[in-house]
C-alpha cells in the first residue's frame, strides 16, 4: 500500500491551491459581506477556471473532463473546498456526474457543453414532504402520448440560479412489491424557460453565503421523451449508478475546509500571548489541536480509502458513508475547536472561522443526514446476519 | 526553432527555511519543492513561442535528484514537449551546470536557451552569463520582454537605471525577470497528458561535464534577527531620534 502522492496528483494539489489562493481567496470577504456573487465576478473566474483547466475536471477524460483517478479527484475538491462555495462551486463547477448516463443528441444538448461551460447543471430531488426519505417524492411525471406532464414542487435546489437546466426526479408510476407500493422515478432533463417551469427563490440559509438554494415548481410541465435521461421509471438506477461519489465529494470539501480552520488555530496557538506565553504551551489548547488533528486525519484516511476502493469498483456504500459522516462531523468539531483556541476573535468576521463554523451546518444534512449515513453503516453491518 | 529551458527544483518560496542544526546547510527533509519561479517564466515564454508558432519544440531540462523528474513535469504540463533529466545526487554548482547544459545544446541544437535569471535557494545568478561565455553565444539577461525577428532577437532588460533594449544575435542565452510574463497553471487536464511525454534520464558523465565542486560551504547561519524598534511620541521625539542615530 502507498501513501504517497504521486507526480500528477502533486501537481494536480498545486494547481488547485494556487487558483484557490490567488484567485478564490481575494473574492470571498465581498461574497461574504454581499451574499451575493456578481453575475461579472462569476463570469470572469469561470473563464479563468476554464483556461487552468479546473473547470469540470471532474468529468472523464471522454466527455472532455480531466479524467482524474477517484483519489486525485477527492485531492482536488479538498483544495476546492478550502474556499468560499458560491466561489469554487459555481465559478469552478462539476458537472454531476449522472450527466454521463446522456445518449444520442443529449449529449451535444447538455453533457459537452457543460463540460465546457457553456451550460451549467443542477439537480432536483428534494421536496417540502420529501427530504431522507426520496421516494416519497410528489411531483409526478404522468405519460400523456409520447410526451409526460409534469406537475409537483421541488426545493432546496442548489444553484438552481446559475443553472442552465434541471436534473429532474419525478414519480411516474407504481410497481407492487412484497413491502407495498413503490413509486417509480424517472430522471428529466429539462431546460430553463421551458413552458411550465419557473424557478423561484429559494430561503435565506445560514450556511454558504452565495451559493443559493432555490425552488422550483412544475405545472403541466410538458416534456418530450427525449428529455428522459437513462430510462424511463429507472431515474434511481440512473442516480445510483453516477451520484454514489457526491458524498465523497462532500467528505472532501470538508476535510480543506477543516484544513484551513485547524491552519489558522495551529498559528493562533503559537502567535497568542497570555499569562506570559504562548497560549499553545497551556494543555487546555494543546490537546485539543492534538485532538483535531487526529480527527483530521481519520476523516481524510477514510475519504482516500474508499476513493481508492471506487476506482477498483470494490466501493460499498458503508465505505462512502463512513467517509461523509466522519468528515462532516469532523469539520463541525474542528471549526469549533478552532473558535474556541481564537476566544472572541475566532467569531469575528475579520477571520474565516466563523463562517467555516456557519458553513458547516448544513454538511451533516444534505447529501444524505448523519443519521442516515449511520442507517447505511449500520444495515450494512447487520444485513449479513439476518438483522 | 527548437527552445530548451532550464528548470530546478527548488524549495518552495511559501516554505519558512530552517538551517540544520550543524550549520551544514538547510534542511530539506519534509519541505516542499517547486519549479524556481524564475524558470516557471522560462516556460511560460517558450510554450508563448510555440502557441505563437515560432517555436516548433520545447524541450524542459533539470539537473538534480531523481525527484527533480516531478519539476520536468510540470514543465511538461504546462506545455513543454519533452523532458531530460540529467541526474546528479550532490550539490551542482553554477559552472558544473553551465558545463552540463553546453553539452546539452551541443547534443540537441536549439536556437533558443531559457534560464531563470537566478535560482530562490542560492541566488547566485550565475549560470546563464558562464554558459554563454563556454558557448561563445550572445546573452540577453534580465529579460522583461523578447522579439524574435529571424535570426535576430530584441530584448528589453530590467537593469538598475530602468530598461534597457538590446538587439542580440540567435542562437542566444536568455535569462527572465520577473515582469517577462505571468506564468499558467498547470491545467488538469495537461497534467494527466504529460506523463505521457518523453523524459529521458542521463548523468554528467553522458556529457563529459566536469561538475568537481570548487567551492566549499563553511557554515550556513541565519541572519541575525530583527531587534524591535522604539515607539515615539511626537514629531520632535522622531527628529531628536534620528539625529542620535546620526541618520539627520
Amino acid at each position: 500500500m502507498d501513501f504517497a502522492l504521486t507526480e500528477e496528483q502533486s501537481m494536480i494539489v498545486k494547481t488547485t491551491r494556487d487558483f484557490v489562493e490567488n484567485e478564490l481567496f481575494p473574492h470571498e470577504a465581498e461574497v461574504e459581506r454581499t451574499g451575493e456573487l456578481r453575475k461579472d465576478l462569476y463570469e470572469e473566474l469561470k473563464a479563468k477556471a476554464i483556461a487552468a483547466g479546473l473547470y469540470a475536471a471532474n468529468m472523464p477524460a471522454e466527455a472532455g473532463g480531466a479524467g482524474l483517478d477517484t483519489q486525485s479527484w477527492v485531492m482536488y475538491e479538498r483544495e476546492l473546498g478550502r474556499a468560499n462555495y458560491a466561489l469554487h462551486w459555481n465559478c469552478v463547477a462539476r458537472p454531476s456526474n449522472i450527466l454521463m448516463a446522456c445518449e444520442g443528441e443529449q449529449r451535444d444538448k447538455y453533457l459537452f457543453p457543460a463540460v465546457r461551460g457553456e451550460k451549467s447543471d443542477c439537480l432536483a430531488m428534494t421536496e417540502p414532504g420529501a427530504g431522507s426519505d426520496v421516494r416519497g417524492m410528489k411531483c409526478s411525471a404522468v405519460r400523456k402520448g409520447d410526451d409526460f406532464v409534469v406537475n409537483g414542487v421541488k426545493h432546496f435546489i442548489s444553484h438552481a440560479d446559475v443553472a442552465d437546466f434541471v436534473i429532474l426526479f419525478a414519480a411516474s408510476g407504481e410497481e407492487d412489491t412484497p413491502r407495498g407500493k413503490k413509486k417509480l422515478i424517472t430522471a428529466f432533463l429539462v431546460d430553463k424557460g421551458h413552458p411550465g417551469f419557473v424557478v423561484r427563490d429559494g430561503y435565506r440559509n445560514v450556511s454558504h453565503r452565495g451559493y443559493n438554494n432555490c425552488i422550483l415548481e412544475f405545472t403541466d410541465c410538458r416534456l418530450p421523451k427525449s428529455a428522459v435521461l437513462g430510462e424511463v421509471h429507472k431515474g434511481f438506477e440512473v442516480a445510483n449508478s453516477w451520484l454514489g461519489a457526491t458524498r465523497l465529494q462532500v467528505a472532501a470539501t470538508c476535510i480543506g475546509r477543516a484544513e484551513r480552520a485547524l491552519d489558522h488555530a495551529k498559528q493562533w496557538a503559537v502567535d497568542r500571548v497570555q499569562f506570559g506565553q504562548q497560549i499553545g504551551k497551556f494543555q487546555g489548547v494543546s490537546f485539543k489541536l492534538a485532538d483535531m488533528a487526529l480527527e483530521f486525519k481519520a476523516a481524510w484516511l477514510l475519504t482516500l480509502e474508499a476513493a481508492w476502493k471506487y476506482d477498483r469498483g470494490t466501493v460499498e456504500d458503508m465505505d462512502m458513508a463512513m467517509a461523509k459522516l466522519k468528515a462532516t462531523e469532523m469539520l463541525a468539531m474542528v471549526a469549533d475547536e478552532a473558535i474556541q483556541i481564537h476566544g472572541g476573535m475566532g467569531v469575528m468576521e475579520e477571520l474565516p472561522l466563523e463562517r467555516i463554523w456557519r458553513d458547516a451546518r448544513i454538511e451533516r444534512i444534505w447529501e444524505g443526514t448523519s443519521e442516515i449515513q449511520r442507517h447505511i453503516i449500520s444495515r450494512a453491518m447487520l444485513r449479513p446476519l439476518g438483522g | 526553432m527548437k527552445v530548451l529551458v532550464a528548470v530546478k527544483r527548488v524549495v518552495d518560496y511559501n516554505v519558512k527555511i530552517r538551517v540544520k542544526a550543524d550549520g551544514s546547510g538547510v534542511e530539506l527533509a519534509n519541505v516542499k519543492m517547486s519549479m524556481n519561479p524564475f524558470d516557471e517564466i522560462g516556460v511560460e515564454e517558450a510554450v508563448r513561442l510555440k502557441e505563437a508558432g515560432k517555436a516548433t519544440e520545447v524541450v524542459a531540462i533539470s539537473v538534480g535528484p531523481a525527484q527533480a523528474q516531478e519539476t520536468i513535469r510540470t514543465a511538461l504540463a504546462m506545455g513543454a514537449d519533452r523532458g531530460i533529466l540529467i541526474k546528479s545526487d550532490s550539490y551542482v554548482e553554477p559552472l558544473g551546470i553551465a558545463k552540463i547544459l553546453k553539452g546539452v545544446i551541443e547534443a540537441e541544437k536549439p536556437d533558443l536557451v531559457i534560464l531563470g535569471k537566478q535560482a530562490i535557494d542560492d541566488d547566485c545568478n550565475q549560470t546563464g552569463q558562464m554558459l554563454s561565455a563556454l558557448l561563445g553565444w550572445a546573452q540577453a539577461t534580465f529579460a522583461s520582454k523578447l522579439e524574435i525577428d529571424g535570426a535576430e532577437a530584441t530584448v528589453t532588460r530590467e537593469i538598475d537605471g530602468g530598461l534597457q533594449t538590446i538587439k542580440v544575435k540567435m542562437p542566444l542565452i536568455m535569462t527572465t525577470d520577473l515582469r517577462l510574463n505571468q506564468p499558467r497553471y498547470a491545467s488538469l487536464p495537461n497534467i494527466m497528458k504529460a506523463k505521457k511525454k518523453p523524459l529521458e534520464e542521463k548523468t554528467p558523465a553522458d556529457y563529459g561535464a566536469d561538475v568537481t565542486p570548487r567551492l566549499k560551504v563553511v557554515n550556513t547561519a541565519e541572519p541575525p534577527k530583527r531587534q524591535a524598534g522604539v515607539k515615539v511620541k511626537s514629531v520632535p521625539e522622531l527628529v531628536s531620534k534620528l539625529k542620535e542615530a546620526g541618520v539627520i
